[in-house]
């Protein structure tokens, strides 16, 4: 970039991103509001409840996090467990071009 | 026309590999994108029924290379589709090589989907193992040498379940035909082509190979290889295991193990591979249930799955290709530098999500009505659970973590002319399936009614889509990127042969350090040892008493010794010495 200050940069100031966190609260409760006035068909007897996708999505979203989390503990290692050397080709070469 | 009609379509793409050896510069990369475009239009205009047959196994009756109906026809359109758009995505690439063997893989993927019968499909499924394997060699580094070592391995242990499969049926008495396989007639040949199946989707146990090879590979073949093999495996799971019970919960574990997996991972390419293991649990799921409608739901799936993925990987690509990186813990901020690739990016994001207006929304959906039409509880729930782990892992995390996140000081240009061209036609796509479904649902195997656009569905979507993106943020401090690897099934037989090469170089060097030890180094220098030593030591012994009873001092006949041991050594004896050893030998050989 020539000029760094004319960089776009919005995403990065605090501003857009409580703007952002404003825009995510009030969808989800737009969801869960229009439910209100909509008329479902639930095929099994859960399907029915109120807000039932709503709090699918939240619980399970937030079980496989926690999960995932947890296996994480078990399940990470470091870049070179495998013993393999770590070449970091030049970005040009990633197809051999250079060659 | 008739003999047009009879040319299988993988033939044109195998000729084409041929003729790329030939050409150079940008008359190649033309003719790589045309070729896939004019075979897609040669799948188009391919009557139904079967078509060339040909008998090259005496005793296994005709091979059946062109069988074409609607199912067949509609991954035929996808993957020409794609292979077109990823070959213009690859306009860069300068070595023939990759693309070579990348004509070869899709021609052979093509085989299998037009083989009528068993064998033919065995021959195309080991050159599609073999052509994929120098795709990923390509990339030409350790770490991708090592990864297509291990990539072929498992897929010649797939080809050989498969083999064998085959084998067995043909044996009971079965025929060659490629057909559905009946569950409750299901035998050990079944179960084992099942198995080799299983191997190419990436079923739980067996998926490692894809989440450790394919993200080894070049820029390119990261977007080649991510539509073939596994997509290749659904076709023949919807085409003869369909209604097969375990597929559904093998789907449904599938779906589940890609979300977890793809959490974890630090690498972009990487949350990728997992999340082809996910989507595809969606299609394999399909295949469990088997009504006309999963079927139909699982090729729509297919069809937009190849072309969203194909666009993340493209977005992820042309990251790698302008950075050199591909860890989420050295990626962030390129939104700044890359907005179109971050903009294509988030459409397949959002398709792979299946938001409204993607195609996502309009193709994933049929197998999840298809469950609750059979009502299959579980599998719903699963699947919906599956749904919104895709938003969180794919749809937020893949873009949140390269495009925006931290900014790491990457200022990298936006990604090259054609790269831009092959995302912005994939995402028109996305975009366009998702608005007009229809044109894809006149493709389907069976009629599909089906309405995606509800009051009713779309609100209860966007709740689930809209409480996965809350909790991704709420949980953000949670999902931090750490520089690490994730295990999978690959360590048993990574750190397995790594075991094994070392038990047996403790054990068999052992052995050999041992005999060594004493043989070499012990019983050999015994032996000389004795041979130059013993007959000195000998006749010392013998002559002892004789110098005892002659009465020789002590210091004589410590000279003594020191002669006779100097003459053996030398090999000479006074005459009288060697005369009655001479006697004495002869006298032993004359009593005994």
């Amino acid at each position: 970039m020539a000029d760094p200050k004319k960089e776009f940069d919005w995403f990065d100031k605090p501003a857009s991103r409580k703007l952002l966190w404003w825009v995510l609260w009030i969808t989800c409760g737009i969801t869960v509001v229009a439910e209100l006035f909509i008329h479902r068909h639930p095929h099994f007897e859960i399907d029915g409840w109120f807000s039932f996708y709503s709090i699918l999505g939240f619980v399970g979203c937030a079980a496989m996090i926690l999960i995932a989390k947890g296996l994480g503990i078990y399940l990470k290692r470091s870049e070179d467990y495998y013993g393999e050397p770590d070449e970091d080709t030049p970005s040009n070469d990633i197809d051999g071009n250079a060659s | 026309m008739e003999t047009l009609a009879n040319i299988p379509p993988s033939f044109l793409l195998f000729a084409g590999a041929i003729v790329t050896v030939l050409l150079k510069g940008t008359l190649r990369n033309v003719f790589l994108v045309a070729l896939p475009i004019l075979t897609f239009i040669h799948i188009a205009y391919l009557p139904s029924g079967n078509g060339l047959q040909v008998s090259f196994l005496p005793g296994f009756g005709d091979s059946e290379l062109l069988r074409v109906d609607k199912l067949s026809k509609a991954f035929g359109y996808i993957f020409t589709l794609n292979a077109a758009a990823a070959l213009l995505f690859a306009f860069y690439v300068k070595k023939a090589i990759q693309h070579t063997a990348a004509l070869i893989y899709i021609g052979s993927a093509l085989g299998v989907i037009f083989a009528g019968d068993l064998i033919t499909l065995y021959i195309n499924w080991e050159l599609m193992a073999v052509s994929s394997t120098f795709v990923i060699l390509a990339r030409d580094t350790a770490k991708a040498k090592g990864a297509a070592f291990r990539y072929v391995m498992v897929h010649i242990f797939g080809g050989l379940l498969l083999l064998a499969g085959i084998v067995m049926t043909v044996s009971n008495g079965g025929s060659i035909a490629f057909d559905s396989f009946d569950y409750a007639n299901a035998n050990l040949g079944t179960w084992l082509i099942l198995g080799g199946f299983l191997v190419n989707a990436a079923a739980p146990g067996v998926s490692a190979w894809l989440s450790d090879a394919y993200p080894e590979a070049s820029v390119t073949g990261g977007v080649i290889l991510s539509a073939y093999t596994t997509k290749t495996a659904v076709y023949v799971l919807l085409r003869s295991f369909h209604g097969w019970e375990p597929l559904i919960w093998i789907g449904c574990a599938m779906t589940v193990f890609g979300i977890i997996y793809a959490l974890l991972e630090n690498d972009m390419r990487r949350i990728l591979a997992y999340s082809i293991i996910n989507q595809v649990g969606f299609m394999v799921c399909a295949a469990g249930i088997g009504t006309d409608m999963a079927i139909s739901g699982a090729t729509a799936h297919a069809f937009c799955h190849i072309i969203y993925k194909s666009l993340l990987w493209m977005s992820a690509g042309a990251v790698l290709y302008r950075t050199g990186k591909s860890r989420c813990t050295e990626l962030g901020g390129l939104y700044k530098t890359m907005p179109l690739t971050l903009l294509f990016g988030t459409i397949g994001a959002l398709a792979i999500s299946a938001v409204p207006l993607t195609s996502g929304f309009t193709s994933k959906t049929i197998i999840i009505a298809a469950a609750e039409h059979e009502h299959l509880l579980w599998p719903w729930i699963v699947l919906e659970l599956a749904s919104a782990g895709v938003f969180l892992h794919a749809g937020i995390k893949f873009p949140y973590f390269v495009f925006f996140n931290q900014d790491r000081g990457l200022r990298p240009k936006e990604a090259p002319g054609t790269m831009l061209w092959a995302m912005g036609i994939l995402s028109f796509l996305c975009i366009y399936l998702g608005i007009r479904p229809q044109a894809l649902y006149d493709i389907l195997p069976y009629t599909v009614d089906y309405q995606a656009y509800t009051t009713s569905h779309l609100v209860t979507q966007m709740q689930l889509l809209m409480f996965s993106a809350l909790v991704f943020f709420l949980f953000l401090p949670m999902l931090k990127r750490t520089p690490t690897i994730v295990l999978d099934t690959d360590w048993f037989y990574r750190k397995g042969g790594q075991f094994f090469y070392s038990t047996c170089d403790i054990c068999l060097n052992g052995i050999n350090k041992i005999a060594h030890k004493t043989l070499i180094a012990g019983a050999t220098k015994k032996l000389c040892h004795f041979a130059t030593e013993g007959p000195a030591n000998l006749l010392t012994l013998i002559l002892t008493p004789i110098w005892e009873i002659s009465g020789t001092s002590m210091e004589q006949r410590e000279k003594l010794r020191e002669e006779l041991r100097e003459n053996v050594r030398k090999g000479v004896f006074p005459i009288g010495i060697t005369a009655c050893l001479s006697v004495l030998l002869i006298a032993v050989l004359f009593f005994f």
